[in-house]
């Protein structure tokens, strides 16, 4: 026992070793170690963003050189701090405090001290520079708008978060990621891929020279340009338009489905997000949460539809066989659900099909809804198949842009109300509303100009997208090449859009005709409320419009929708009918109706909810 | 015999060995300090340039000690521990310090670092005493003096401060428990090097509620007739009980802060993570960046002079006592585990040879060497990998240092040349 006890203790004592290397060598080693290993700085090679064009190769984004003012503190030699100071344009207090960051920060690590110099700060400086050691200039890349439009649908870049660090390994603190529109969807594809180089460090955090000989090292991949299907002369123009308004306008190109313009209404210009007052003017964008200008409208708001939903209804009834084009209902100035009348501006009389769109009378529709159900033995049956036909428009769910965010509207169905009602509890003539666009369905301005799509294509539409071209070769989703059919046959398009057209001729929409272009349309007029402070309170009523042209040959369909803009005709109908002119003809002829649309704003009725006083709605006056 | 030279009974396989371990160190020691501008390896500015020079130093010693009569060392061992006790204690008057521990005479040319010397004195005083013919372990008085010889060392060196050669002091215990002196000392020591860990991983109401299941358990486990008396049993439990309230007076109120904190990190006491990553950034900051060292060599290592925190000169003192991080990184899981079968072949071959002597001064001066050098290797490579708290011993023939290097090559080649002279005056 005596003997052995040493030797026992130096064999325990070797498995015990081996055991906890084996441990830390074999079981807690992995290969990726490089990645946090301490002594290997990595140095990006960052390459240019991709720049951005619209559907003619006008430029939109490209990139601007910024330079930042970096200091080494422990290298810094004593200066003329007075001229440092009037060359970086910041005061002495100023440039000590900063000195004094960037010192907490690391003496040996480089620290911003004066960021993004605009150009001719950085020519004056750089002639003086070497007489500052331990500051150097750093270039950096910044993007460039060569517009003042479309903030929403490029989106902007910002640095990447913790979020995106943790969920995406590329990505390294302080790197930029795109945030939101085209930048986003397309991050990969504009960032391009970036190089990296392996630097051996100590741990005063020196360089000593490339790790491994540079074996691991990789050379930066160039972001690609891209082609977006937007019109950068219609886009701005409707911005202009869209002045002193809120809402949302869509206009696609039916034949593709390519989205030719996406406004929201208050917009901003995109140049805010860039450079050094890019916090402040973010906070400011983002904490106006009346008008909410980083709110894209065109895609997020889901009003009801209003009257253009009627053109929906008078497909399905004809598609269902429930209706023709000479079936006519008569209208009471409205029409009755039980006792009760619901009230129609059309004027009354006999209606058909043709008139029933273009005088907009909602008791020929509330004829047609009715009509649909009463097909079907149960009005589950009924609302099923209704809703079948109207999901197949590209309503009550995500359309499937390339646009990183949406929302999905609403078409009501069965679960639906019996969640509300109850079961059995219901019937058409308790949801007729939804025969005129009002009620329970829920649209986005997108999803309104793809549904116009659908009817100018008589029958199909293309999935709405943003990309036209990627780079070089051009090829994008063929998800965006095939067409969607709807559930109506193609015969049936033409009475309504034989109505629609009328809407121009006679109807609600005759005073905005175009010289020369012939357009369908249909004018909505949609109430709604909004609750202030607890208090429900009904605004002056939002003004929609859809429409597509020419008629025959349709080149664009689209949606405006307009805030309080009271009817239909008054503001969209107007903005529609100045978008199809300028895209169509290229110039304005109505330059009066030009002018008034251009500085007509609707910022008194936007203010009545928050006056705290009591307040008419839908007023005539202009 | 004598006929053939000072060289011709020395055990070669151990000096292989011992070579082997020397040339490994100093090719770690290269790697840690070799800069970006190669010199020549015999350029003595450089560490490895100077550990070189002390390894010619270790090899002169090694001829003296071989060229000396071996009863030289038994007959003046006693004169050698007197005076490396006088050199301990001269040390409060001329001592020289270095990194806060005054440790060292400055002899102009070279730093003497007495508790090295006092090392070798020490187990050949212990070897002198115990082999005497008079001598009975088993006899508390004689315990007593071995006792007095192992720590009177040990207790002046402390204060310099250095716990570190202090602790190895009492690896003689080994050779104290070779020659009969009772083994279940060392199972007292274990147990209560256990309560003491318990005790601060759980404190008192658990060790004591584990104490009495166990004693449950082994009175339901045993056999039947095997009779345990209960009284004596009880007293164990309430001594135990006893000690671990006392660890927790000595942990909070005799223990410092800095150790408290090694114990906090060794023992996983501090939950709070973001304090436990406090600590280790402080105090625990050279294990960590060894651990991760050792870590990142994984199997294979990154290569010779390929390591990439030995080269950052991320692990600090990486040349002395963090010399085997170094191997663990460059080399991997293949070179430390072929260092620790090195070590633990070298200590094996020295205990058989230990074994196979005649003369009981040389079994027991053996011994003392063996307990010597397996308590420095335990202990620094345990630090290294993690195992055991920051003690600062330095790995055996590896670690940088001239005063450490010829001791431990003096300590072992007096064994050797003993073994080399076993038939010579056996009996």
């Amino acid at each position: 026992m005596k003997k052995l006890l040493l030797s026992s203790v130096v064999v325990l004592i070797g498995f015990t070793f081996i055991g906890r290397l084996s441990y830390l060598q074999l079981f807690r080693f992995s290969p990726d170690q490089i990645l946090d290993d301490p002594a290997i700085k990595k140095v990006y090679d960052y390459p240019e963003r991709g720049y951005i064009y619209d559907r003619d190769g006008k430029l939109l984004v490209g990139n601007q050189p910024a330079y930042d003012v970096m200091v080494i503190p422990r290298e810094v030699k004593p200066l003329d701090t007075l001229e440092f100071c009037s060359l970086l344009g910041i005061d002495k207090p100023e440039f000590l405090t900063k000195m004094e960051k960037a010192r907490r920060y690391s003496p040996r690590l480089p620290s911003v001290l004066v960021p993004q110099l605009s150009k001719e700060d950085y020519a004056k400086l750089q002639e003086k520079m070497r007489h500052f050691t331990g500051f150097y200039i750093q270039k950096r890349s910044l993007r460039y708008y060569n517009t003042q439009s479309a903030a929403n649908v490029l989106g902007y870049i910002s640095e990447v978060n913790e979020w995106d660090l943790k969920n995406n390994p590329y990505y390294v603190a302080g790197e930029l990621k795109g945030r939101t529109g085209i930048e986003q969807q397309y991050e990969e594809i504009l960032r391009g891929q970036k190089g990296v180089k392996h630097i051996q460090k100590d741990r005063f955090n020196r360089d000593i020279g490339p790790y491994k000989g540079g074996k691991l090292d990789t050379l930066p991949q160039q972001g690609k340009e891209i082609h977006i299907t937007i019109d950068k002369t219609l886009q701005e123009y409707g911005e202009k338009l869209m002045h002193g308004k809120r809402g949302g306008i869509v206009a696609i190109e039916p034949k593709t489905g390519e989205i030719l313009t996406m406004i929201s209404g208050p917009t901003y210009d995109p140049a805010l997000l860039v450079g050094r007052q890019r916090s402040k003017n973010y906070s400011k964008l983002h904490y106006d949460t009346i008008s909410k200008p980083t709110w894209d409208r065109s895609i997020l708001a889901q009003p009801s539809p209003g009257s253009p939903f009627k053109t929906l209804n008078a497909l399905v009834g004809l598609q269902e066989g429930v209706i023709d084009t000479s079936t006519k209902f008569r209208c009471y100035h409205g029409f009755y659900v039980g006792n009760t009348l619901r009230g129609c501006h059309c004027g009354g009389g006999v209606r058909d099909l043709n008139s029933g769109i273009y005088q907009s009378c909602n008791a020929y529709f509330a004829g047609v809804f009715r009509r649909i159900f009463d097909k079907y033995e149960t009005t589950d049956e009924g609302m099923d198949i209704w809703e079948k036909h109207m999901k197949s428009f590209g309503l009550g769910d995500y359309l499937g842009t390339d646009l990183p965010t949406g929302a999905p509207g609403r078409i009501p169905d069965v679960a639906y109300y019996d969640k509300w009602y109850g079961d059995g509890r219901w019937a058409a003539s308790t949801i007729i509303s939804n025969a005129i666009g009002q009620g329970e369905i829920a649209a986005t301005p997108l999803q309104l100009a793809n549904m116009t799509a659908a009817i100018a294509n008589r029958g199909y539409f293309y999935t709405p997208h943003v990309i036209k071209n990627i780079g070089s070769n051009g090829e994008i989703d063929p998800k965006y090449t095939e067409p969607r059919y709807t559930t109506i046959d193609r015969k049936y398009f033409d009475p309504v859009i034989e109505g629609m057209t009328n809407v121009y001729n006679y109807g609600t929409a005759r005073w905005v005709k175009i010289p020369g272009i012939e357009i369908a349309g249909k004018t909505g007029t949609v109430e709604n409320y909004i609750r202030v402070d607890g208090e429900r309170m009904q605004l002056t009523d939002h003004s929609v419009f859809v429409a597509f042209a020419p008629v025959e040959n349709p080149q664009i369909a689209l949606a405006v929708y307009i805030e309080n803009g009271y009817y239909g005709s008054r503001y969209a109908g107007h903005i529609a009918s100045l978008l199809i002119e300028k895209y169509i003809k290229g110039e304005i002829t109505r330059k009066d109706l030009e002018k008034r649309m251009l500085e007509k704003t609707l910022e008194h009725e936007y203010a009545k909810p928050y006056s705290g006083e009591p307040f008419e709605i839908n007023e005539y006056v202009w | 015999m004598s006929g053939r030279g000072p060289f011709g009974r020395l055990d070669w396989i151990t000096v292989i060995l011992y070579a082997l371990l020397v040339f490994i160190g100093w090719i770690n020691i290269y790697s840690t300090s070799v800069g970006e501008v190669s010199t020549s390896i015999f350029d003595f500015s450089t560490l490895y340039g100077k550990q070189l020079f002390f390894i010619g130093l270790a090899a002169l010693g090694i001829i003296f000690v071989l060229f000396v009569e071996s009863q030289f060392f038994e007959r003046f061992s006693s004169i050698f521990y007197i005076v490396s006790i006088v050199l301990l204690l001269g040390l409060f008057v001329f001592g020289k310090t270095i990194a806060g521990a005054t440790s060292w005479y400055d002899l102009g040319f070279f730093n003497l670092q007495p508790s090295e010397l006092a090392k070798v004195a020490t187990s050949l005083a212990l070897a002198k005493f115990l082999s005497d013919i008079q001598t009975d372990i088993r006899t508390g008085k004689h315990q007593l003096y071995a006792l007095v010889i192992i720590l009177l060392p040990a207790i002046l060196i402390l204060p310099q401060p250095d716990p570190g050669s202090s602790l190895i002091y009492f690896s003689l215990f080994f050779v104290l428990f070779r020659e009969g002196f009772p083994i279940y000392y060392l199972g007292i020591l274990i147990f209560a090097v256990v309560l003491f860990a318990t005790t601060l991983m759980f404190g008192t109401v658990w060790v004591a509620i584990g104490l009495v299941i166990l004693t449950l358990l082994i009175y339901t486990f045993k056999k039947a007739s095997v009779k345990i008396p209960i009284l004596p049993v009880l007293g164990v439990i309430a001594v135990s009980i006893l000690f671990s309230l006392s660890v927790n007076f000595v942990f909070e109120n005799v223990f410092e802060q800095r150790h408290r904190d090694r114990f906090a990190l060794w023992l996983s006491l501090e939950k709070d993570e973001e304090k436990l990553d406090e600590i280790r950034k402080t105090i625990g900051y050279n294990t960590y960046q060894s651990e991760k060292a050792i870590e990142s060599g994984g199997f294979t290592g990154k290569g010779f002079l390929e390591g990439t925190r030995t080269k950052g000169d991320f692990v600090p003192e990486q040349h002395t006592d963090y010399i085997f991080s170094s191997v663990g990184e460059e080399w991997g899981f293949l070179g430390t585990s072929a260092v620790i079968l090195l070590f633990s072949l070298f200590f094996l071959r020295l205990i058989y040879i230990a074994e196979r002597q005649k003369s009981d001064f040389s079994r027991m001066y053996g011994y003392g060497v063996i307990s010597i050098l397996v308590f420095h290797y335990f202990i620094n490579i345990g630090m290294v990998i993690g195992l055991l708290p920051t003690i600062g011993v330095p790995l055996p023939f590896f670690s940088y240092g001239g005063s450490g290097l010829i001791f431990f090559t003096m300590l072992l080649f007096i064994f050797l040349k003993l073994d080399s002279n076993r038939l010579k005056d056996g009996i």
